[in-house]
């Protein structure tokens, strides 16, 4: 009883931040009612008995991944977005829709035969039970994904960078014409 | 145990604990006042009471009546909650921590300790990566470009240091192999405090806590000479008084986990009758928690302040690898043991 309490108070919360988080005009009311968002999630995530990944949740998600949303946003200095007007005839057949085919979706995954649900605490979320699944069972996957992220970083890097600090690196800090003066007298490379 | 027993245990646990922890927060205001001038060769607060112990009582009430004026230009609804967010988050993380063994008064025992979670450490991580909302959302809120740049430079440096703060505990962990707190602390006994055992991870540790508290000689983002006063520079009278309490409360929080982790949390010579036998290791504790506020403050009123982009190329460059290297050690000489 108590834990259909927590979970119906956490999943309110969790789809009002959402739906607010599109409502919203402002950017930065957009990314706190993300935060509430992942804040929620968390709290699922303990109710399923998964405390490490509830806790890391909390660190990496919103106490990282939100606070670099929350840097751009600020130092953007994104205003507030304007508002298009929204066709009727969208919203008229849009809404009905999307709201059918979920309740499509729900009821077949609800009536399968085979459905089951398991006691809470079934599942274990120890951190030692985690780091043997990572560390162990799927160590390969792990790895790889790392050198993934790596990759990812490098392509930052080198996208956010500006294109003449590469092509041309001892004159990083030349202009847009002197460049042009640069490659016209061929002097752009030592 | 019947829950509604737990409940009024819990309740008063709570009470008690936060009634002491913001006293330790007023008092530690005292304690960076006298220190600093007593290293600065002049007195300090003393006419408020003997040797200005009162001090924190005239500035609560000074903060109190003080007036709260709240600039027509700034974003109102994030201007208020911002110092709100910091304080919870700052106040929260005492939660998890334990303060001594298991005591029994009457028909009733519990821990010293408002909950005793087998994620402890992780839970504080995650309560102080929480709290540089309060810092980012004050400077943009303030609509003033000291501030937003304060409140940039600010959420920055602290997420920059979380990450070696937490690789720094990842050796303490792996040394003891919980990350309950209370553990962590057991596994300390005999003398085998985790200082002699990491100590590179206990520097690391210090220094990441200095950085991610906005502590000199990494506190160029409130430096008064720099910035006007940072991301606090819009705030006045209660709102300044909650940032500056969320400040000290995180101190606390520092010293605390510094004295569980690395130097033997309760532990100490424990003797006599029973009632001695509980009050001792949280006496215990106290001194040492008293130590690493007194370092502190010490610090403090010692260095000069980095520079930003040294502060900022430190954590990378310096404490990042160094904490990674620590680990990689840490387990290979666990790994060879077993």
């Amino acid at each position: 009883m108590l834990h259909l309490i927590l979970f119906l108070f956490f999943g309110t919360i969790c789809v009002a931040g959402a739906i607010n988080l599109l409502a919203q005009s402002h950017p930065i009311n957009s990314a706190l009612s993300l935060i509430a968002v992942m804040a929620s999630l968390a709290g699922e995530y303990l109710l399923l008995g998964a405390e490490f990944v509830a806790a890391v949740q909390v660190i990496v998600y919103a106490g990282a991944i939100m606070v670099l949303f929350v840097i751009t946003i600020m130092l953007l200095n994104a205003g507030k977005e304007e508002r298009t007007k929204g066709s009727r005839i969208a919203i008229l057949i849009g809404v009905p829709g999307v709201v059918t085919g979920g309740v499509l979706v729900a009821w077949t995954l609800l009536h399968r035969p085979d459905m089951q649900t398991i006691p809470i605490g079934a599942l274990k979320g120890d951190p030692s039970d985690i780091a043997r699944l990572l560390f162990h069972d799927f160590l390969l996957p792990f790895e790889v994904t790392s050198v993934l992220i790596l990759i990812a970083i490098m392509g930052a890097v080198v996208l956010a960078s500006r294109p003449e600090a590469i092509a041309r690196p001892h004159h990083s800090t030349a202009g847009p014409q002197e460049i042009r003066e640069l490659v016209a007298t061929g002097k752009d490379r030592r | 145990m019947s829950i509604t027993t737990f409940v009024i245990i819990s309740i008063i646990k709570s009470v008690v604990v936060l009634g002491v922890l913001l006293t330790a927060v007023a008092y530690s205001v005292w304690l960076e006042r006298k220190v600093s001038a007593h290293i600065q060769n002049r007195w300090g607060p003393t006419r408020v009471g003997p040797f200005g112990l009162l001090q924190p009582l005239a500035d609560g009430v000074k903060f109190i009546f003080k007036e709260d004026l709240t600039q027509p230009h700034v974003y109102k609804p994030l201007y208020i909650a911002a110092p709100i967010i910091s304080l919870v988050f700052a106040i929260t993380s005492i939660s998890v921590i334990p303060f001594g063994n298991w005591v029994d008064i009457g028909p009733w025992g519990t821990y010293l300790q408002i909950t005793d979670l087998n994620i402890g450490l992780l839970v504080v991580l995650g309560i102080t990566s929480m709290g540089v909302y309060g810092v980012a959302l004050a400077g943009w809120s303030s609509n003033n470009k000291y501030s937003l740049l304060g409140g940039l430079r600010a959420s920055a440096q602290m997420i920059s240091y979380e990450v070696s703060l937490g690789l720094s505990l990842v050796g303490v962990l792996i040394v003891t192999g919980s990350l309950s707190l209370r553990d962590i602390v057991d596994a300390q006994r005999h003398m085998h405090w985790n200082i002699f055992i990491q100590p590179v991870a206990f520097f690391i540790y210090l220094i990441s806590a200095y950085a991610e508290t906005n502590r000199t000689p990494f506190d160029l983002p409130e430096a008064e000479s720099e910035l006007v006063a940072g991301y606090h520079t819009e705030y006045s009278a209660m709102k300044f008084a909650m940032f500056f309490m969320a400040e000290y409360a995180n101190m606390v929080t520092v010293a605390c986990l510094a004295t569980l982790l690395f130097f033997g949390g309760w532990l100490g010579p424990v003797l006599g009758p029973p009632i001695l036998q509980m009050i001792l290791p949280v006496v215990w504790f106290c001194l040492k928690v008293f130590f690493f506020m007194f370092l502190y403050v010490w610090v403090r009123w010692t260095l000069p302040r980095f520079r930003y982009d040294q502060l900022m190329a430190f954590g990378w460059k310096v404490l990042l690898p160094l904490a990674v290297a620590n680990i990689v050690v840490t387990a290979l000489i666990v790994a060879w043991r077993a």
